[in-house]
């Protein structure tokens, strides 16, 4: 029996072809990334529907579930993470980039439109009752397909799927250690006591050993001497007496003089 | 009506993504646009499964989507980590391989 | 129109034996001495000169040997041919390596190697200061063994041999004084003129191979009558265009008188005697080919009449005094071209003068370096003066031969310019009045410019003595040494009595009867001989006496005037030989290699660095199509889509 579409077919496919002609313009326009992706998934689910009018209904489930329920919803994650604020400028860097693709764009869409035309101008659609009314129902039917004929290229795409989760985990993984150069804080210590670094101790921070707020006055250090790191290079430094070293004191941290602690 | 409306409108939105490649600069963006291109395809083969009688296209439409998961599962995860080194994600900050 | 030479009259050639068969000795003990002193290098500083001198005394003593053995001969026995050894034998062309010992070749031998050894033993003296002296000798030694190639080779190969090999030495020994620009430039000039002449040659020979097939010359003379007369003229207009070459003949003379930038012994050995004579020697012996076209030797003689008298006017206006004597010459080779031109009755008279011409030119020569020597090698006459006193031995040789180069009664010149002057006039119609009156003009014209040499350079105020030499010091001419004065002397004796001794009775004529045919009488001519003779001498002492008042009372300016007639002006610029030269050759050739260069430049290296630069450019330009940026890619991808898509449906729906 040959196929004949339905008008509800017909109906279906003049409101869903064009929304998904519209959800593909939008993704390709929207400034936002997060919208390119929600037009996206408009038109997934469009062919989703229309996968169903064309007697592909577990096509059409797989479409909804996996490709726009998992496929994008993995984009829209990845979008979060990263891409959320970089939106394109609408300047284009590259020159004549718009126009050349929309001159290739117009070309090859009418080259294909023509060729399509032409070569199924008078072909006529079997349809596809006659083999599910043989196989047993549309599942059956490629469930027979997948495990017979084309069961290598099956278990090829079921080793590359996991090759893909192998390779994304590695690529993952082997970020989140060992950043540029850093190093954890137990290691820089040793490095400094080892002499890698300039000096043992961090530098103190400013005006710690300050005397004065002057610039042209150093800074001196506990034992009394100037240090060499206050000094300014542009201007003299004013003479300043180096002061007698005051000798350690471990009270002096505590804030208790020895004599309280007698009483 | 016929069935070759599908395959002229597989064909529009190939074009479209084809176009949508060409112009973006978000990577993910672009990543997306070769989504839409490949599910035009799946239309297309599915529109022929239909007109010829067979379920191999729609076979084929199935390995599409499967081999389309692992890619862009495999695709964000370097996109991912070009973002994490390098802080962007504009396809024409990798031009490294200017003359 | 063909004289018909009957082969009766060619001479039979015999093989060579006795004495005649050591005639490879004469090329090889000059070559072996060039060899030597050439690899040796600085090493034979010390002795070169003494072998260069050995080796040309031996080849004279061998030719005087075997010259004495042949005079001791039938006449008709007289010419021999010694083969060495089959030189080139290659499809029709088979060249034999031999030697053609005939009454003309030995002659050659012993005016080449006995003045040669005279002028050997004089360079000794002359080159002592010079430390390039072993160069000299070894330079002068190949000249010698090429010159001897030249005229013992019994076919056109060897005689093209000899002929390349003494204009090769010639330009090494021009441009002897490497630091002189003037002398390298005058010996490229040589040489160049040279091969325009040795073109000619070449093309007689090819000529006389396409016709004949052989390249002996027995064969070749046996069998000439074959040839058609067009084919003749062109013969004998070619080898005369090598003569010229050679010979400083007209219009190829201008390298002669340049050719004085080489050392005296030079001038005196290659542009007095010998090689300059070769050209004479050329035409002498292939006389059988000239036999046979009236045309071809109308030109010769006109040509020698020509040259005669350019070299006499040109002569009367310098002041050099090597540069007089190389003019003086190409006006007497001039006058033995015209003798040779004139046909079988002056074949015997060229090569007469040629001998006397080889003493008394070489001796004048000598002697011109003689005084050169005395004044610090000097060459400007109008700063000598007064010399006769100071340097007595070079003012007798040098004055002998004068004499005899002027004709005067008994001497050497007097019998033999005066034959080619009666037959000059012996021809019938206008050329004999046209040749004679020529040939005697340039005759009182040699007198004139002569005399004037003496007088400015012998006698007179010795206006040398209130000058400055080069260094700042002052002149002082004394006589030279023994080693320089006794080759004059022997030359200044063959000055005086070679003539006398070569005419008399016909005995060189009839020596070289087996080479150049009989000598025949001239017909009864215009003039009586005795009027001739007359006619000429009144034609010298009218020169001599226009020299002595115009110059020998009057005293000499050291500058040169600069305001005077406008023959005077001719003469001194060559009558303008040279400038005809440049304008018509030299400056087309200049502008025709510039040319060139400018097109090798752009044109082949254009090309050559344009496809260079082509291709960086395009490769520079293509690079720019890698932006690295990942969207351009895409596009150029899609591009390419698009363009196989539409193929494949061009192809499917259209075709």
């Amino acid at each position: 029996m040959p196929d004949v579409i339905s008008t509800g077919e017909a109906v279906t496919f003049w409101i869903l072809g064009p929304i998904a002609l519209l959800g593909a313009l939008g993704m390709v326009f929207a400034r936002n990334a997060v919208h390119s992706a929600l037009f996206l998934v408009l038109t997934m689910l469009s062919l989703g529907a229309l996968y169903m009018a064309q007697q592909a209904p577990f096509l059409g489930f797989v479409q909804i579930i996996v490709y726009t329920g998992a496929v994008m919803m993995l984009f829209l994650f990845v979008l979060m993470l990263v891409g959320r604020d970089s939106s394109d400028s609408v300047v284009e860097v590259l020159r004549g980039q718009r126009l050349a693709g929309l001159v290739f764009g117009i070309g090859f869409a009418v080259l294909l439109v023509g060729a399509l035309g032409n070569a199924l101008a008078g072909v006529p659609s079997t349809g596809l009752a006659a083999n599910d009314a043989g196989s047993g129902g549309n599942v059956t039917g490629i469930g027979k397909l997948i495990f017979t004929q084309y069961l290598f290229a099956f278990e090829l795409t079921s080793a590359l799927l996991i090759t893909a989760a192998l390779g994304a985990m590695v690529l993952a993984y082997a970020q989140s250690t060992g950043r540029l150069g850093k190093i954890g804080q137990r290691a820089t210590v040793e490095k400094r006591l080892r002499g890698e670094h300039a000096r043992v101790s961090p530098l103190p921070g400013p005006g710690v050993f300050a005397t004065a707020n002057s610039v042209a006055v150093p800074a001196l250090l506990p034992d009394g001497s100037i240090a060499p790191e206050s000094l300014s290079a542009i201007i003299d430094a004013t003479p300043v007496e180096e002061g007698e070293s005051t000798p350690a004191d471990a009270h002096a941290l505590t804030g208790r003089t020895g004599k309280d602690e007698l009483s | 009506m016929s069935p070759s409306n599908y395959l002229l409108l597989s064909a529009l939105l190939f074009t479209i993504g084809a176009v949508g490649v060409l112009v973006r600069r978000n990577a993910i963006v672009v990543f997306m646009c070769i989504e839409l291109m490949l599910n035009a395809v799946n239309l297309s083969l599915v529109t022929f499964a239909r007109i010829h009688g067979a379920l191999d296209g729609q076979v084929m439409a199935f390995f599409v989507m499967v081999v389309a998961a692992a890619e862009v599962v495999v695709g964000l995860a370097i996109i991912m980590s070009i973002f994490r080194t390098r802080r962007t994600a504009s396809v024409d900050d990798a031009n490294l391989l200017k003359y | 129109m063909i004289d018909s030479l009957a082969a009766a009259e060619l001479p039979e050639v015999l093989p060579a034996a006795g004495t005649a068969s050591l005639a490879w000795l004469l090329l090889a003990l000059p070559a072996f001495g060039a060899l030597v002193l050439f690899v040796a290098g600085r090493r034979a500083d010390r002795w070169g000169h003494l072998l260069g001198v050995l080796t040309v005394v031996a080849a004279f003593v061998v030719g005087l040997l075997i010259f004495l053995e042949t005079t001791g001969l039938d006449a008709g026995q007289r010419t021999r041919e010694l083969s060495l050894y089959r030189w080139i034998d290659v499809g029709g062309l088979n060249v034999d390596f031999g030697l053609r010992i005939d009454p003309l070749s030995l002659t050659f031998v012993l005016l080449i190697t006995g003045v040669g050894a005279l002028i050997h033993i004089y360079s000794v003296g002359y080159m002592s200061h010079d430390p390039g002296r072993r160069r000299f000798f070894a330079q002068l030694n190949l000249f010698v063994a090429a010159m001897l190639v030249l005229v013992l080779g019994n076919n056109f190969v060897m005689l093209y041999l000899g002929w390349e090999g003494v204009g090769l030495a010639s330009y090494l020994l021009i441009g002897f004084y490497q630091d002189r620009p003037s002398a390298a430039t005058a010996a490229k000039k040589a040489f160049l003129m040279n091969r325009v002449g040795d073109v000619g040659l070449a093309l007689a020979i090819f000529l006389i191979w396409l016709n004949l097939g052989t390249l002996q010359y027995s064969q070749v003379f046996a069998n000439i009558g074959k040839v058609g007369p067009g084919t003749i003229v062109a013969i004998t207009v070619l080898l005369l265009l090598g003569a010229c070459g050679k010979s400083g003949q007209f219009p190829l003379q201008a390298w002669l008188p340049d050719a004085m930038e080489g050392p005296t012994p030079v001038s005196a050995l290659i542009h007095a005697a010998t090689m300059v004579t070769a050209g004479v020697y050329l035409i002498a012996r292939t006389h059988p080919i000239y036999d046979l076209t009236e045309t071809g030797r109308l030109i010769v003689a006109i040509i020698g009449a020509i040259t005669l008298m350019i070299g006499a006017i040109i002569g009367c206006a310098y002041d050099d005094i090597k540069k007089v004597l190389a003019y003086s010459t190409v006006s007497q080779i001039g006058y033995m071209i015209l003798a040779v031109g004139l046909g079988p009755v002056g074949y015997a008279l060229g090569i007469a003068h040629l001998l006397a011409h080889g003493f008394f030119k070489a001796g004048l020569f000598l002697g011109a370096g003689s005084v050169m020597h005395a004044m610090d090698d000097n060459v400007d006459m109008r700063r000598y003066g007064g010399l006769a006193r100071h340097m007595p031995i070079t003012f007798v040789t040098f004055g002998l031969g004068y004499l005899a180069l002027i004709g005067f009664p008994f001497l050497s010149g007097y019998f033999t310019k005066d034959a080619i002057i009666e037959a000059a006039f012996a021809r019938p119609g206008w050329e004999g009045w046209v040749f004679g009156l020529a040939a005697t003009v340039a005759a009182g014209l040699t007198a004139f410019y002569m005399t004037r040499l003496m007088f400015m350079t012998f006698f007179g105020e010795k206006r040398w003595e209130h000058l400055e030499t080069r260094d700042g010091g002052h002149y002082h001419p004394h006589e030279s040494p023994a080693s320089m004065t006794v080759p004059m002397i022997v030359l200044a004796v063959g000055s005086v009595f070679a003539g006398f001794l070569l005419t008399q009775g016909h005995v060189l004529a009839n020596w070289l009867t087996p080479s150049l045919g009989e000598l025949q009488e001239a017909p009864s001519s215009t003039l009586a001989p005795a009027a001739v003779t007359t006619l000429v001498l009144v034609s010298a002492a009218l020169g001599v006496l226009i020299a002595y008042l115009a110059v020998g009372r009057r005293p000499t300016p050291v500058e040169r005037p600069a305001h005077v007639s406008f023959p005077v002006q001719a003469a001194r610029r060559d009558l303008y030989a040279n400038a005809i030269n440049e304008a018509v050759i030299a400056t087309p050739g200049t502008w025709l290699s510039r040319f060139l260069v400018y097109l090798d430049n752009r044109g082949v290296d254009g090309l050559v660095n344009g496809t260079a630069a082509l291709l960086g450019g395009s490769s520079g330009r293509l690079r720019r199509l890698q932006t690295g940026f990942v969207r351009s890619y895409a596009l150029t991808m899609l591009g390419g889509a698009v363009l196989v898509v539409a193929a494949l449906l061009a192809v499917r729906f259209v075709a």
